[in-house]
């Protein structure tokens, strides 16, 4: 999930009062992520320092002047550049102390703004009629002619500059007599395109856009009064055409549609914070009413909010971001709101991971992209990319070196070497910022035991897994490895701590367990709570034995027409551990669509000998006798009926006609009567209960009152 | 039995006065009891603590202290006066102004010859008991500031006076001082405020034991003025001391409403040396103890919180008797509410008002257990304010709610009521001047007469007319007491009139002839409630001690279901409660049943039902709730008993066969005492 952190406020705004605007004219970065220069509508740049909170250096232009442009920071030349009225482009160092006595040159025709490109070391100029020249060649001849690229009555409504792998853009929309237009300046070689935005609803217009580069394409992300959030993407690697000419549709898919209740929004702005997520400011809440006064985080993918924060005072709709922070006007103040947004999984999404409880919280960022896996990137290669900055940041300061050495020894070293670094590795620097590169160490050490038969390093895996931060979709082929080695104890850990085993997977591992003979599972060393909890189990069923007769036995008697199934309700047709190990299979999460499939591929001994373990459980779970010690290590009741269920609605037709299932059947169904009815008696009692609860109740007696009693 | 149909009523806003002081009679047993509005109560101890006599309270008259003189009852308070009572006829029989100030206290010698009052002004004077009256003796040396307490030594030559920050001891014949001993004050903020010694006792062996405003009960030797020993008993003050009459035990009462035991014990069994111990703290208050009593057997102690309470000591009494059992006298032992059956209207009486209501109706009917809807509220009729200063003493509403009367010491009154549609009307109607005023009032069942009880038991017949009463005659008792009638109940045939005095005498007059008709037997303990059955002319008797007689007054003789109940005995559970049943009333639809309440339950005997069993639970109807019908055949008995409503004032059945049942929470007599000193806080 997404998070939003607490905030803090950079500066107070300076604007007259009940003003629409925010009194703040850009925010842009300065050399590093820790510095902002922010330009106000008036006549000043301010620098902050955003560690520090406080403004380290003010500009100002003289009275009578006013900004047009926000400030931009070259990081080649260490310069800031502006334009003041309009014309006048100004560039200063952090030394000038006088704007005026700054250097400036008078252009010849009206600046839009100054563009600098992510990464890039030049500033580009758009001029509010369009053309867009390179900052440097400008200001070697100031007055030179400009020409017109836009159409009459068009007007730019914003601008971005992007940096492409090799190409830099300047995007910019523009719109004329109701209709929007987007501009994609190619520059170096020049070329530009020209889109037309699909028409939404009659009269409205975007009130913001966004623009990232994204896998070889420019993404545009913009947002209409009534909360339509749309991404149009365009290639940056389509052929460019040689002209202007006419506007080629832009196909739009529609991201969101944020609830906005019945008024339309007035000042928002949505933006793009990665693949998935976008910020918006200026939309209502969905679980707080029609306020608009949030800044939420939205899941793309899922259509989910992750986080919202409501912001004091008013929303000016305007949003930006830097550095992970986002930087929102609102009230009297600039608030600076550090965000986080781990890569989403559908696991996630699915609640999935609610399986695996606190596991989640503690290591948030352990499930890898959903997109990344489905782009077919490798996970090794692209976990270190893809997660959040800071925690690339932290572990390539702690333990770049040591972890890179490791996967080199990896490709080599015996197995004990490899042993002995790796808990090197992870003693001494802690798990939370080792986590992508352990996703690495276990994928190497995974394709080479695939590629070498001999090698084979089950107590280094054991060890990576049982850390916890590893999950099936980092190193898929790990599960499968495990159970061709037939390495139990790694199969029972992965299912234990893996929150997202794919169904075939699932169904796979139980095949294997219900095929394989009893006495290759008893020497796997399997987790003792799990097997304490099974030899409970089976230890009551011989106790009951030596007894002579059961209780649950004799009270079922006449439920059971055949004694020879009944016979097998209390014996458990599996041996110790291989019950342990289907335990797991039973408590690992599934959906039951994607599961059933598979399910249908067990082989009709299979289901027989799981039906009769999942009927031994059941019927030990509805003695009183039972009691369970340590619940985490069994499966719950639900969790057994719900696989009966599912084997019986995927082998029903195949039982119905297996004679010897005939006798587990008829008990199973006996025994669910049974159940249902005793179930059904007990509600009654509740009812009861309840009414008894509910006389007692001291009813209040007023000043006065009419009963009836009686007398006998 | 059946179903009833029961009119929950809890309007009725009664609050009782807190209690000042009291004094006790150890020949008669009887304890007076002094109210904060002036009313006096006459309690006999020796018949179940039944409140055999009210003295009605006066505006104005306030009560200080009481004490008793042989039999003579006598009160002083801070409108500087002593009133002696007349007993016979519940008034005050002439007050003697003191002269002194306001009288704090007043104490009368062993020998019950003399009394000492003590006064504002720091005077003790000395008052000689004669035939009929006082007469003023002498006042001994006058003491610089109020004299609080007061304690005559047994031998009566000898008078403590307890003081502002001092106690001293007079000499009676001399009239001088003879010993001064200073009071230590609170330690603390409150030292600068002077220490109120509350109380003082005076014990045989010249040994004085005071309590005081800082909470110490102190032991003193007279003799030489010295202190012997301090107990610090409370925070707060000590308020009241009494000591048994054998000196032998002592107690004293706090602000914070505890009694503390305290007695005179050898520290080693066998040296001969006594002192006195605390021993044991009795919690029965909320509020401050203003009074005490130390009886032979039992601590009475009474307050703020308006409670009488009795708590046996357990060495004195039989384990769990009727006597062990500590008991709380919250409620007059006699009717306050009269109810017009045949109209649903009610009388509140109070002190200095009187409230007619009527009843509201129900929605149709319902379920037992249920209640019903209601379609027509209670509605308050008439506020009626008496006049004059004393107190209301009885009051009497007619059966058919036409006719209203009120008495107090000095005046009856009588109204005409006539009900409209848009409300009612109310007449004063002339007495005659004969009647002065009345004990007890009563009118006939068919409105046509009003019953007075007078002097010497005598009872005075008006016939009522639309203008004015008439006097028609006076029935005379043919007995020698003179005691005033505390009970009078008319038949609903109108041919009977029964009246009880608090010698238990119970008269019977026969209306048809007006005159005298007979005295039922007299027993040993005090009728607490009576009434005539409406047909069979049998007189119900319930008495203090719980027992129920039946008595036929054409026979003149017991009847034979009451002759059944004496043989086989009242069921223990029954004679064990802890109050009295103050109202007997008859079912018109059933004449064999009774209806009988006290403060905790209500009760229909059914005379037509075996008596229960000795080992058989008297409050079955629980058990009998959850049988079958068969089986309650064979489990029930004569005593219905429904706990289901408590502190009850009144329980009366209406024509329609509805029953009234006026309840008084005692929370709600609770919330509108004032604060009490000691909060309790949780594990204190």
């Amino acid at each position: 999930m997404a998070t939003l952190y607490e905030g803090y406020t950079l500066c107070g705004l300076v604007k007259s009062p009940n003003s629409l605007d925010s009194g703040i004219h850009g925010i842009e970065l300065e050399s590093d992520n820790d510095h902002v220069v922010v330009t106000d509508s008036t006549r000043s740049v301010t620098l902050y320092k955003l560690s520090d909170q406080k403004p380290l250096g003010t500009w100002t232009v003289k009275q009578g002047q006013s900004l047009s442009c926000p400030a931009v920071y070259n990081a080649g030349t260490k310069e800031y550049v502006t334009v003041s009225d309009g014309k006048v482009i100004r560039v200063w160092q952090a030394g000038d102390l006088l704007l005026d006595k700054a250097f400036k040159a008078t252009l010849s025709s009206t600046v839009w703004r100054v563009h600098c490109v992510p990464g890039g070391a030049e500033l580009y100029v758009l001029f509010s009629r369009g053309a867009v020249r390179l900052l440097d060649a400008l200001l070697a001849a100031p007055q030179q002619p400009i020409e017109e690229v836009l159409g009459q009555e068009e007007a730019i409504r914003w601008s971005a500059g992007i940096a492409a792998e090799t190409q830099h853009f300047v995007v910019f929309t523009t719109e004329q007599k109701g209709s929007h237009f987007l501009y994609v300046q190619r520059l170096k070689p020049n070329s530009v395109q020209k889109f037309c935005l699909e028409p939404e609803d009659v009269g409205l217009a975007p009130l913001s856009y966004s623009a990232c580069y994204r896998d070889g394409h420019i993404s545009l992300l913009y947002l209409y009064p009534n909360g339509h959030v749309y991404k149009s993407v365009v290639s940056v690697r389509s052929p460019p055409l040689e002209e202007v000419g006419e506007a080629v549709p832009l196909p739009r898919t529609q991201l969101l549609c944020l609830p906005v209740g019945e008024t339309l929004l007035e000042a928002a702005s949505a933006l793009f914070l990665d693949d998935d997520h976008i910020a918006v400011v200026g939309a209502p809440h969905p679980a707080a009413g029609t306020g608009t006064n949030f800044l939420c985080i939205w899941n793309t993918n899922f259509q989910t909010l992750q986080a919202g924060k409501e912001m004091a005072g008013k929303l000016y709709g305007q949003l930006w971001s830097y550095a992970s922070k986002l930087f929102i006007p609102h009230g009297k103040s600039l608030t600076v709101i550090p965000y986080e947004c781990p890569k989403s999984s559908l696991a996630s999404a699915l609640g999935k991971l609610k399986h695996a409880g606190a596991k989640v919280s503690r290591v948030p960022a352990c499930v890898p992209s959903w997109s990344a896996v489905f782009n077919g990137e490798t996970a090794m290669q692209s976990e270190p990319m893809e997660t959040s900055q800071s925690n690339a940041q932290h572990s390539q300061s702690s333990s770049d070196g040591p972890v890179n050495q490791v996967l080199d020894l990896i490709k080599t070293a015996t197995v004990e070497v490899i042993r002995k670094e790796v808990e090197a590795v992870l003693s001494q620097a802690d798990i939370q910022g080792l986590q992508p590169w352990l996703g690495q160490l276990a994928g190497s050490l995974v394709s080479r035991s695939m590629a070498d038969p001999t090698f084979y390093t089950p107590s280094t895996l054991a060890t990576l897994v049982g850390t916890r931060c590893l999950c099936h979709s980092v190193c898929p082929e790990l599960l499968m490895l495990a159970l061709e080695k037939r390495d139990y104890s790694l199969v029972q850990l992965c299912l234990q701590s893996f929150p997202d085993v794919p169904e075939n997977i699932t169904c796979c591992c139980l095949k294997t367990f219900l095929s394989v003979p009893d006495g290759d599972v008893e020497t796997a060393s399997l987790e003792p709570g799990s097997l304490s909890f099974m030899e409970t189990l089976t230890a009551q069923e011989r106790g009951t034995k030596l007894n002579g007769f059961s209780a649950a036995g004799g009270e079922h008697h006449h439920h059971h027409p055949e004694r020879t199934s009944g016979l097998l309700v209390h014996t458990c047709p599996v041996g110790v551990h291989k019950a342990v190990l289907l335990n797991e299979v039973l408590q690992t999460p599934y959906s039951d669509t994607f599961l059933l499939p598979h399910l249908k591929d067990l082989s009709p001994q299979q289901v027989m000998l799981f039906l009769q373990y999942l009927q031994f459980l059941y019927f030990n779970y509805s003695e009183d006798s039972f009691e369970q010690e340590d619940k985490s290590r069994a499966p719950t009741l639900t969790q057994i009926l719900d696989w009966v269920c599912l084997l019986l609605d995927a082998h029903f037709t195949v039982l119905v006609m297996t004679p010897e299932a005939r006798g587990l059947l008829v008990n199973l169904h006996s025994f669910v009567k049974y159940q249902v009815r005793f179930v059904s008696e007990l509600g009654k009692l509740e009812g009861s209960l309840q009414e008894l609860q509910h006389m007692r109740e001291e009813k209040h007696i007023g000043q006065y009152s009419i009963q009836v009693i009686t007398l006998f | 039995m059946g179903e009833f149909k029961v009119h929950r009523v809890r309007f009725f806003d009664y609050m009782p006065s807190a209690i000042r002081a009291m004094a006790f009679n150890v020949h008669t047993e009887r304890l007076a009891v002094a109210r904060v509005d002036g009313t006096v109560e006459v309690f006999n101890i020796a018949d179940n603590c039944f409140q055999e006599k009210v003295i009605p309270g006066q505006d104005g008259r306030t009560i200080e202290a009481l004490c008793w003189a042989g039999g003579r009852l006598f009160s002083t308070g801070l409108n500087g006066e002593m009133v002696e009572y007349d007993l016979e006829n519940l008034r005050a029989k002439y007050t003697v102004e003191v002269y002194g100030g306001p009288a704090w206290t007043i104490s009368s010698n062993s020998q019950g010859t003399h009394l000492a009052v003590g006064c504002e002004d720091g005077t003790v004077k000395i008052f000689e008991l004669l035939e009929d009256t006082v007469q003023f003796q002498k006042n001994l040396d006058r003491l610089k500031n109020r004299v609080l307490s007061l304690s005559w030594h047994p031998s009566g030559t000898q008078i403590a006076a307890g003081t502002l920050d001092m106690i001293r001891v007079f000499n009676v014949n001399s009239g001088h001082a003879t010993e001064r001993m200073m009071v230590d004050r609170a330690a603390g903020a409150s030292k600068k405020e002077e220490v109120l010694v509350w109380g003082v006792v005076f014990l045989s062996d010249n040994t004085i034991i005071s309590g005081d405003s800082a909470g110490k009960v102190q032991v003193w030797d007279s003799k030489m003025g010295t202190l012997i020993r301090t107990h610090l008993v409370t925070k707060w003050d000590v308020m009241a001391l009494s000591v048994s009459q054998d000196e032998s035990s002592l107690l004293a009462g706090t602000s914070e409403g505890s009694v503390v035991q305290f007695q005179f014990l050898s520290a080693n069994l066998d040296q001969p040396d006594r002192e006195w111990v605390r021993t044991r703290t009795l919690r029965s208050h909320s509020h401050d103890v203003r009074a005490l009593v130390h009886t032979e057997t039992a601590a009475i102690s009474g307050g703020i919180d308006t409670q009488l309470v009795v708590r046996p000591f357990r060495e004195k009494v039989v384990q769990s008797s009727k006597e062990s059992a500590p008991r709380k006298i919250t409620f007059p032992h006699r009717s306050l509410v009269s109810c017009a059956k045949k109209a649903g209207i009610l009388l509140f009486q109070f002190p200095e008002r009187l409230e007619l209501w009527r009843l509201g109706e129900s929605q149709g009917n319902g379920r037992p257990g249920e209640e019903l809807s209601v379609k027509r509220k209670p509605e308050a009729l008439i506020h009626l304010k008496r006049k004059g200063d004393d107190h209301i003493c009885c009051s009497a509403l007619s059966l058919c709610g036409g006719w209203l009367a009120y008495a107090s010491v000095s005046s009856v009154r009588l109204y005409r009521l006539q009900y409209d549609d848009d409300g009612i009307t109310i007449a004063k109607v002339k007495l005659p001047k004969v009647l002065r005023w009345a004990n007890q009032l009563c009118f006939s069942a068919d409105s046509s007469r009003l019953f007075a009880s007078f002097s010497q038991s005598s009872v005075l017949v008006f016939a009522l007319g639309q203008s004015e009463a008439k006097y028609v005659h006076t029935l005379k008792p043919k007995s020698v007491s003179r005691q005033a009638v505390h009970l009078m109940s008319a038949s609903d045939d109108g041919k009977w009139l029964a009246t009880a005095n608090s010698d238990c005498e119970v008269h019977v007059y026969n209306l048809s002839k007006l005159k005298y008709h007979c005295t039922v037997p007299v027993y040993s303990s005090c009728p607490s409630a009576m009434a005539i059955h409406p047909t069979g002319s049998n007189l119900v008797m319930v008495h203090a001690d719980q027992q129920i007689f039946e008595y036929s007054l054409v026979q003149k003789e017991y009847t034979e279901w009451s002759r059944t109940l004496q043989r086989i005995g009242l069921h223990s559970s029954w004679l064990n409660r802890a109050t009295p049943v103050t109202h007997v009333s008859f079912s018109t639809r059933n004449p064999d049943h009774i209806i009988l309440h006290d403060m905790d339950m209500f009760c229909i005997v059914d005379k037509s039902l075996p008596l229960p069993e000795k080992d058989s639970d008297l409050y079955n109807q629980k058990q009998l709730c959850s049988m079958t019908e068969k089986a309650r055949i064979k489990d029930s008995h004569a005593f219905k008993i429904c706990e289901s409503f408590k502190n009850l004032l009144c329980v009366g059945l209406l024509e329609d066969h509805s029953l009234v049942v006026v309840e008084r929470p005692l929370l709600d007599i609770t919330t509108r005492l004032p604060a009490p000193v000691r909060q309790k806080k949780f594990a204190t």
